[in-house]
């Protein structure tokens, strides 16, 4: 009896060490699509639908960040077919030569999206990428701690709300808004005027209770800060824990982002990759999309329909007007030295 | 001569155990939280746990997770008890040495370990024609668990009567009995032990996985870790609580296992003396 388990487990163990390296060892076959994605980015149920669809299954794994994305392709060993990074990184991503451009004669429901959302100035030839996902940078601030009427970046440099202040923890999103503070352009190669940024940012670090990411949803939904900068569709789920918290998309203008599909060089199942965005782009998925991020969609009918189910004013931090978007700014990738000052200014006011 | 402990030290045991077990407690709460919130309470809910057993990421990175850490365990279990006894019956010149090497990757950081094994299979999978995946996470968790199973089986080796197996062979065992029928049992709790570790470093290993595990597949805790950006979900919350509740009930068994195996042990002496 023992025995026969004993030679059971062996034989089980053998069998998964074979199917491992198969698994591992095997060409991709035709009928997958590797997708790589932020996480919890993604309504998953869709990939039911899809391999329902097309008989295509999909491999999901999600990243964290931009630059962690970029790390493991350049890493090699992975083969991915549909990548989600953000402008600055596609930019960056088109100049290294590391992605390739799309057949969209396989997309039709681009056309679907939203014509501003299309050739941005970080794929300008619209040959590379396909948008997923939008939003903007706006203050969050709290009604009930905050009384006086905040429109503009300067309620985070306010020493009456000093210690109640949240602000980004990374060099790009921190910089740009004291780059917009003082009237530059968040893409400025200048280096005097990001000095500028930066002493405006060490003024403002007495001020500040901490620099943080998604803690800024806890920090906010408890009252434990009052004020702090972050993404419009986050604002929304925050919105559904503390009701007296508010979003101003600020005066002086502020980042978009723009999240898109693309597909990365050497992708060995292309058509796939292609088939799966053209899906993504689909009204339907859209709108599911959308429901579960509470991101906006440059799906135009998705995006118009699903406005109409919410109350004023999501609808209006969702679906900012022309006139804010006028006024916002998508990042590009920045030289080199650039990119270095970035690193200094930001370890000095660290530190 | 027994002493009674000090109040100041039941205090410290107390501390001690809020301190571990507030968080987890916590923890368990926000999984029936109604929002997504993890500081305000607002209502009762089973939703995320409606919603994890649809959430095909989580579940199909739970699926790797389990299936990679119990069959790492197992192999590295089996190859990490045969190194032991090969070292164990080595000369010392060699056996130092060789124990020291063999221990690296326990002293070693994770981020080194999982950097060079990227690069291993990364060149290998170059000239072999093999990606990233299920396989090479596989043979990593493999790696980093063989040195704590002859951690914890070399001691009992130790312990073990050198002559046992002699006098096994005399009294007519075959070689490969005497290890079968001797030696393992003996040992057993040291496998044992090794295994348990093994499994846990796997479920916990995040650094090795990230570097290791390819387009296709990734583990719990590369699911977590991607989340960070925007918020980690509660459904999180969810399957952390069930993996709570699942180990808590297989070490109270293994408790009771062992506190009956003890007082068996205990008749059978007291048999014997008498």
């Amino acid at each position: 009896m023992k025995k026969a388990f004993s030679f059971a487990v062996a034989a089980v163990m053998l069998a998964a060490l074979l199917a491992g390296c198969a698994a591992g060892g095997g060409k991709t076959s035709s009928g997958e699509v590797n997708v790589y994605n932020w996480g919890e980015y993604i309504d998953e149920s869709i990939f039911a639908d899809f391999e329902k669809q097309t008989g295509i299954k999909v491999n999901y794994t999600t990243f964290s960040d931009n630059e962690s994305m970029y790390a493991v392709l350049k890493t090699g060993g992975s083969s991915y077919d549909v990548i989600i990074p953000s402008d600055y990184m596609i930019s960056r991503l088109i100049a290294e030569n590391m992605l390739e451009k799309l057949d969209f004669s396989n997309i039709p429901n681009y056309s679907q999206i939203d014509d501003k959302y299309k050739k941005l100035d970080y794929d300008p030839t619209g040959e590379y990428s396909a948008a997923y996902m939008t939003g903007i940078v706006g203050l969050i601030y709290n009604t009930k701690m905050i009384p006086d009427d905040i429109t503009s970046w300067s309620g985070l440099f306010d020493s009456k709300y000093a210690g109640k202040i949240l602000m980004f923890d990374n060099s790009r999103d921190a910089l740009a808004i004291a780059l917009l503070r003082l009237g530059y352009a968040v893409n400025t190669t200048n280096a005097d005027e990001l000095n500028a940024a930066y002493d405006l940012l060490r003024q403002q670090k007495p001020l500040v209770q901490a620099y943080v990411m998604d803690q800024i949803f806890d920090k906010l939904e408890s009252g434990e800060a009052a004020i702090a900068p972050y993404y419009a569709g986050d604002y929304v789920t925050m919105k559904e824990s503390n009701p007296d918290l508010k979003f101003v998309a600020p005066s002086e203008g502020t980042n978009q982002f723009v999240d898109a599909m693309c597909v990365p060089k050497g992708a060995a199942n292309k058509k796939n990759a292609e088939l799966f965005i053209n899906f993504m782009c689909s009204k339907d998925v859209s709108l599911k999309n959308m429901e579960y991020t509470s991101y906006t969609s440059p799906n135009k009918d998705a995006a118009d329909e699903y406005a109409k189910t919410l109350d004023a004013e999501t609808a209006a931090v969702m679906f900012p007007s022309d006139d804010i978007l006028s006024r916002c700014q998508i990042y590009v990738n920045l030289p080199q030295d650039t990119l270095r000052q970035y690193d200094d200014l930001w370890v000095k006011l660290k530190s | 001569m027994k002493k009674r402990p000090l109040p100041t030290s039941r205090i410290f045991l107390v501390l001690i155990f809020i301190f571990l077990y507030a968080p987890i407690a916590l923890l368990i709460a926000f999984s029936f939280n109604s929002t997504k919130s993890r500081t305000v309470w607002s209502g009762f809910t089973f939703d995320w746990y409606r919603q994890l057993f649809q959430d095909s990421a989580i579940m199909s990175s739970l699926w790797t997770t389990l299936t990679v850490s119990i069959f790492a365990a197992l192999i590295a279990t089996v190859a990490g008890t045969f190194a032991a006894i090969g070292l164990n019956n080595m000369r010392r010149r060699w056996q130092s040495p060789l124990l020291a090497v063999s221990n690296i990757p326990v002293i070693n950081a994770d981020i080194v370990t999982g950097v060079s094994l990227c690069l291993l299979f990364v060149s290998l999978g170059a000239v072999l024609k093999f990606e990233l995946g299920f396989g090479t996470l596989l043979i990593a968790h493999i790696t980093f668990n063989i040195p704590y199973v002859i951690l914890s089986v070399m001691p009992k080796l130790r312990q073990l009567d050198k002559n046992l197996v002699d006098a096994a062979q005399d009294l007519g065992c075959t070689w490969f009995q005497a290890f079968y029928k001797v030696i393992i049992p003996e040992i057993m709790p040291g496998i044992i032990n090794g295994m348990i570790i093994a499994f846990t470093m796997s479920i916990d290993d995040f650094v090795i996985s990230y570097f290791t595990a390819g387009s296709q597949v990734q583990t719990l805790s590369m699911t977590i870790y991607s989340m960070t950006r925007r918020r980690i979900s509660p459904k999180i919350n969810a399957v952390s609580t069930l993996l709570f509740v699942f180990v808590l009930i297989m070490l109270l068994i293994i408790n009771f296992r062992e506190v009956r195996q003890e007082e068996r042990v205990k008749k059978q002496n007291s048999h014997h003396h008498s």
